[in-house]
């Protein structure tokens, strides 16, 4: 134990491998994270092999959906080095090139550190090849090729983006700002104000709220019926996430994937891209009950929290359109500010609520508004911001088709 | 909990988890390792879980046998340099430039420095835990992050990064001993990870069996034998039901010192559903459970802990 800072090569070095390996596996971890852990291994000490991983884990992990990655990454990097290479580099086509043969010295170390591993981690690898390979019968999994973004569509699109005006624009906050019209003296300022003058005036200044966009949480449906339209919605989100600050995208057919930091993305095809690897289920079923349910389980505290809008773009063609349903949506529209559904059903005029899904979903959204003619970006922008008040009001359509 | 003389920091990672256990927090060893950590590396922990794991209790409880000052940050929307860090006192600061004025004072650099000054200056949380206390640096917790907007949490960088705040009027003041930082948050939404860069990170997620059932006989040792039995183990199964909520440690708690009140000495259905209300806080999870739900649970309960006899 003493061994550590005197002999510092062998466990530096292993520990720089595995936070290779770590990044590798997708959990980011910079320089100083590695520096951080010598430091740690340093003070803790490599007393038994739990302590030593919990302490590797107290550096590296800042999330925690990043403590399985780790748990895996940890498991077979200390078994022995130069494995988890192997399987990152036949996993993933982008991983690094395999750093040089471990030294004889060091597989030696670890193996008398955490021997008795083998066995049980050879079935580990097996079980994890085979949950990746396995397709359910039940789902059509597919990836999907966007066609690239001219700059022309850009230019369209970034110019739309700007005349967007989403409803409930800005909402106050409890923050004060410096406000020329505010309802509070700014004593602060107001004092600095008036000793430019030597205190002679007082030069009065307010503050008053703050204003700011909400956050936004998107969630789309990119099943079959809706596939023509998962491009153009794609670049909105893109777009929107550039724009502001706080957007959160779902996407969801038949399972639920945050694509947020995949569309954080600058370049819109990169994003785009990205979203795409991260989906396995583009263009098959919609289950929007069960997704919904997802995601008021999983996210809708962590995403909501700050008085969210929800767009939820989907047409609402659901098959099992039962009790669930009704009650994930209402659960949904409960725990946001503003819940706005879009839907592109259907390209003419003649839109009626109908369809079951449609009509179970429609009393729990605050604003339905439908699309006809989605081809730009410019035509999802006018919709969104159409006529202000009411223009959305879901109950016309409800007593339209009752 | 009475406040125990200043002590030195834990040694090891047992030391710091037998630190914990003194005052009844019985931590598992990777919160130990963790902790002991932070408090060697002097760097601020970042706790993360469902409400009601004890992530608060944990600062705490630090403090509380560490013999230290605890300086409690509560965040809220809106939360800002003023009520978080410092305020100068512009009642006296308008005094002294009306004194100033009248005894003929007209050096304006003069002036503005005698009223920007520590007289004039009063301290919120952040900026007394940089102080130095004679009874080793403070605790400070900061709880539930997650309630801030992003400004303040960019904010909290150069706190935690260096422990000095930088105040425009004054200058930098440095803490000369970096105080014991513990962050907590609920995940209502993702934190920067700039800011948990900064931190040792921890996720508090529910205890097992056995280290609820200890928990439950320390925390309220007036419930009978079988009883803690039977609330641990209907706990635990009612977290592996499919819940909106599911219950926490102080959950837990708050039902076994209920149930201890009534004068129950072994659970039943109806009593069960009778003060549901302790455990489950959704209408949504409670009326799932209406119904012979309750009673399965039970009896399943009930079964388990015959076979463990």
């Amino acid at each position: 134990m003493d061994a550590i800072p005197d002999q510092p090569g062998r466990l530096a070095e292993n520990i720089v491998y595995f936070a290779r390996a770590l990044r590798a596996a997708g959990i980011p971890v910079g320089p100083g994270a590695v520096l951080d852990a010598l430091e740690a291994v340093k003070a803790a000490g490599v007393g038994t092999r739990d302590d030593f991983y919990w302490t590797l884990h107290a550096v590296f992990v800042k999330r925690h959906e990043h403590s399985l990655l780790f748990d895996q990454a940890f498991r077979i990097f200390f078994r022995r080095r130069g494995y988890v290479d192997q399987l990152l580099a036949m996993m993933l086509p982008l991983a690094p090139a395999p750093p040089q043969a471990p030294k004889a010295g060091a597989t030696r170390v670890h193996e008398a550190l955490f021997s008795g591993l083998d066995d049980k981690l050879k079935k580990e690898r097996e079980i994890e090849l085979d949950t990746r390979m396995t397709v359910s019968d039940r789902e059509i999994l597919q990836h999907k090729d966007f066609a690239q973004m001219t700059s022309a569509e850009i230019t369209a699109a970034k110019e739309a983006m700007k005349r967007l005006v989403m409803p409930l624009a800005e909402v106050r906050t409890r923050r004060l700002a410096p406000h020329s019209r505010g309802h509070q003296i700014d004593i602060r300022r107001t004092l600095r104000a008036s000793m430019k003058g030597g205190g002679d005036f007082i030069d009065l200044r307010f503050i008053g709220p703050k204003t700011k966009p909400p956050p936004v949480v998107a969630l789309l449906d990119i099943s079959g019926s809706m596939s023509q339209y998962s491009r153009i919605f794609l670049h909105f989100l893109h777009d929107l996430t550039d724009a502001r600050k706080r957007v959160s995208t779902f996407l969801f057919g038949t399972r639920l994937t945050n694509v947020t930091r995949a569309l954080r993305e600058r370049d819109p095809d990169d994003a785009l891209g990205a979203c795409s690897a991260a989906v396995p289920d583009w263009s098959g079923g919609t289950r929007i009950a069960s997704s919904l349910r997802l995601f008021n389980r999983q996210w809708a505290r962590r995403v909501l929290g700050q008085g969210a809008i929800v767009l939820l773009i989907t047409d609402g063609l659901e098959r099992d359109a039962d009790d669930n349903l009704a009650f994930e949506i209402d659960r949904l529209h409960r725990s946001c500010r503003r819940l706005i559904w879009l839907n592109p059903l259907l390209r003419f005029e003649g839109f009626e609520a109908r369809a079951r899904g449609v009509k179970t979903m429609l009393p729990h959204v605050d604003e339905f508004r439908p699309i006809h003619n989605l081809e730009s970006m410019a035509g999802l922008v006018d919709t969104l911001r159409k006529g202000g008040a009411g223009a959305g009001d879901p109950k016309a359509w409800m007593q339209k088709v009752a | 909990m009475s406040k125990t003389s200043p002590r030195p920091l834990p040694a090891s990672i047992d030391a710091t988890v037998d630190l914990l256990a003194e005052s009844e927090y019985l931590a598992d060893r990777s919160l130990g390792t963790v902790l002991y950590l932070a408090l060697k590396m002097g760097r601020p922990i970042f706790l993360e879980g469902e409400a009601g794991v004890g992530k608060t209790e944990i600062a705490k409880v630090l403090a509380g046998t560490l013999g230290r000052r605890l300086i409690r940050l509560q965040c809220y929307e809106g939360l800002d340099v003023a009520a978080a860090v410092y305020e100068w006192n512009y009642a006296a600061q308008m005094i002294a430039i009306r004194v100033a004025e009248a005894e003929g004072e007209h050096d304006r650099a003069r002036l503005e420095h005698d009223v920007f000054s520590e007289r004039f200056l009063i301290k919120r949380p952040l900026l007394q835990a940089l102080e130095p206390d004679t009874a080793g640096a403070p605790v400070l917790l900061i709880d539930e992050i997650d309630r801030t907007d992003e400004a303040f949490e960019a904010f909290l960088l150069e706190v935690l990064g260096d422990f000095q705040i930088t105040i425009p009027e004054m200058g930098t003041v440095k803490a000369a001993q970096p105080p014991i930082v513990v962050i907590t948050s609920n995940r209502t939404r993702e934190v920067h990870d700039a800011l948990k860069r900064r931190c040792l990170y921890h996720w508090v997620g529910y205890p097992n069996a056995e280290r609820e059932l200890a928990i439950v006989r320390a925390k309220v040792p007036g419930v009978g034998k079988k009883l803690t039995e039977q609330v641990v183990a209907f706990v635990q199964r009612l977290r592996k039901q499919d819940l909106f909520k599911s219950p926490g440690v102080a959950e837990t708690l708050d039902w076994a010192a209920a149930l201890s009140e009534l004068d129950v000495v072994a659970l039943d259905p109806a009593t069960v559903s009778d003060t549901l209300g302790v455990l489950l806080k959704y209408q949504d999870d409670i009326a799932r459970l209406e119904g012979s739900k309750v009673k399965d649970l039970l009896d399943e309960v009930k079964s388990e802990l015959r076979a463990a006899e």
